[in-house]
């Protein structure tokens, strides 16, 4: 039941205890404790939501940064990771295989503002060796979700 | 002028889904449940394969029979999931979806005054195609006390000196009953002592929702005795890529491939080369589907116990079948009901066989968004029935 109520979780986390007992074919108490345990061994992180910004009037813009850095001794990437995902503007930090290191996910509002953070506080770190920074254009799919998803039916009515 | 038309074709009944149709059609907004096709788009890597080889020439005829390649594949599914070998070169056929596989599968075996034992509710086109075929269709009306499954005293009852073979229709549409292994041996002992065949459509054989679908054929003697229907429209949601298969003993599966070869020459050379790849990378796509299938199946049930319609559980298919004797109407006024007060359209039972009265056929290949709104427009009219 793990592997299914995760992948039903992960598309909607806000379907409630009692459906999620009828699509499971189980009980409540048993959903209930099975998404404790998930919670507390760390494999649920959290439950968001996801927002398509484009079409509220709150501006935001997003980049992707590839650094490259100097791993630390005895710490590896670890410790300069932390440095950067502990900037609140900062959304995601990966460690990459590859030509570079980590790649950065940084929501601001404005250009100017990615701008100044990549060249204030990201380049200036002592093992930050260099920068590229990529803005995104437009989301079409994202979190497994296609934003802007046409709803069509194009099937008959009605067929035997 | 002459009347031109042939006797028999005139004589066949319009299909009853098709009345049906056409009122549904004519309203813009009803929510339809009515739909016999899944609701997910082909996996990828299928339609993939069906491009590239379009986009490497291969439109051409294949060998009548089909692509070689493909029939290995099918081959080893079935043997993989049923544990019986049938030979490529001879016992398997690749057709135009199941259905063309049923119309010449009976064709191939029937002599004028034969019998064919169908069971009903089934799908709509057995009976046309058995006397299509110039064989006499005797039906069996299936109980819901049963869950629809075929027990061995109806099978008993119509079997006659003419009986050639039984159509086996699990997991059926538009019940979504199965028949289990214990079910199938007695109807498999009875189809040995009487010396008939069975044609055993299995097209919903990937979705079931209790043990895994046990097919006639695995069991003892019965491979030389039936003539197994399987196709890649249900499982891997590839209805419009028109592809199916037999599986028979080779002297049947000779004659098949005689009709076919004359009447329609090879199946879609796209969707063969597409099929492979179902066939051979398509497990995790289909498991995928039947969790969803399963799920739909679990809520709908679900809502069916809460406004207390009566409703057996079904395990496999994409269809309930809930009963609605309780409301002293036919199930074609409860359906056009249904549609006119709350623009849900489901399938009158009576479309399947005239057994069908009294239920309707209820498809779960939508998504739960769309199941939820129309199962509370369904509540309310029952709601409203009930006073």
């Amino acid at each position: 039941m793990r592997e299914e109520l995760l992948a039903i979780l992960e598309k909607n986390s806000r379907i409630d205890f009692k459906e999620l007992a009828v699509l499971l074919g189980v009980e409540e108490s048993a959903v209930l404790a099975e998404l404790e345990n998930l919670e507390k061994e760390g494999i649920i992180c959290g439950y968001h939501t996801l927002i398509n910004w484009e079409k509220t009037s709150i501006e935001k813009v997003t980049a992707l940064i590839e650094v490259k850095v100097t791993p630390q001794r005895g710490q590896g990437f670890d410790r300069i990771a932390e440095r950067i995902y502990n900037y609140p503007e900062v959304k995601a930090v990966y460690l990459i295989s590859g030509g570079y290191d980590l790649l950065v996910t940084l929501e601001e509002k404005t250009l100017k503002e990615i701008a100044n953070f990549v060249s204030d506080k990201l380049s200036t770190l002592d093992s930050v060796l260099s920068t590229a920074t990529h803005f995104i254009l437009k989301k079409y799919k994202d979190h497994g979700t296609i934003i802007n998803k046409r709803a069509s039916d194009e099937r008959e009515v009605i067929t035997p | 002028m002459r009347n031109f038309l042939s006797d028999k074709v005139t004589a066949l009944k319009p299909s009853g889904i098709r009345k049906f149709f056409d009122i549904v059609s004519e309203m813009k907004d009803a929510i339809s449940l009515g739909v016999g096709e899944p609701d997910f788009d082909t996996p990828w890597h299928i339609r993939d394969e069906g491009i590239y080889a379009l986009e490497r020439g291969r439109t051409f005829y294949t060998s009548n029979a089909g692509l070689k390649e493909l029939r290995e594949e099918i081959s080893n599914y079935i043997k993989r999931t049923q544990g019986v070998c049938y030979n490529p070169d001879n016992e398997i056929l690749v057709t135009v979806g199941g259905s063309e596989a049923i119309d010449i599968g009976l064709r191939a075996i029937i002599n004028p005054g034969d019998e064919v034992i169908i069971p009903q509710p089934s799908y709509v086109s057995y009976e046309p195609c058995a006397v299509l075929a110039g064989a006499k269709p005797v039906i069996i009306n299936l109980k819901a006390e049963n869950e629809f499954r075929l027990k061995p005293d109806e099978l008993l009852n119509t079997i006659t000196d003419k009986t050639k073979i039984l159509i086996l229709p699990y997991p059926n549409n538009p019940t979504g009953a199965i028949m289990e292994r214990e079910d199938l041996e007695v109807i498999a002992k009875i189809i040995k002592e009487k010396d008939i065949l069975v044609m055993s459509d299995e097209i919903y054989a990937a979705l079931t929702y209790k043990d895994k679908h046990v097919s006639i054929v695995s069991l003892d003697g019965m491979k030389e005795r039936t003539i197994l229907i399987n196709g890649f429209s249900k499982a891997y949601a590839m209805t419009g890529w028109r592809l199916g298969y037999s599986c028979a003993p080779k002297e049947i599966t000779a004659q098949m491939t005689k009709i076919h070869q004359y009447a329609i020459m090879c199946a879609p050379t796209t969707s063969q080369y597409a099929a492979v790849s179902a066939l051979k990378k398509g497990d995790d796509d289909v498991e995928e589907m039947r969790q969803s299938y399963n799920q739909r199946r679990r809520f709908l049930l679900n809502a069916f116990k809460e406004m207390e319609l009566e409703c057996f559980e079904p395990y496999g298919a994409f269809y309930v079948f809930p009963c609605i004797k309780e409301f002293n109407m036919s199930s074609e006024e409860f359906a056009t009901k249904l549609l006119m007060e709350e623009k849900v359209a489901v399938v009158p039972g009576t479309a399947f066989g005239a057994c069908g009265e009294g239920f309707v056929r209820i498809s779960y290949a939508y998504s739960l968004e769309n199941l939820k709104e129309a199962l509370s427009r369904i509540e309310r009219f029952v709601h409203r029935l009930r006073g």
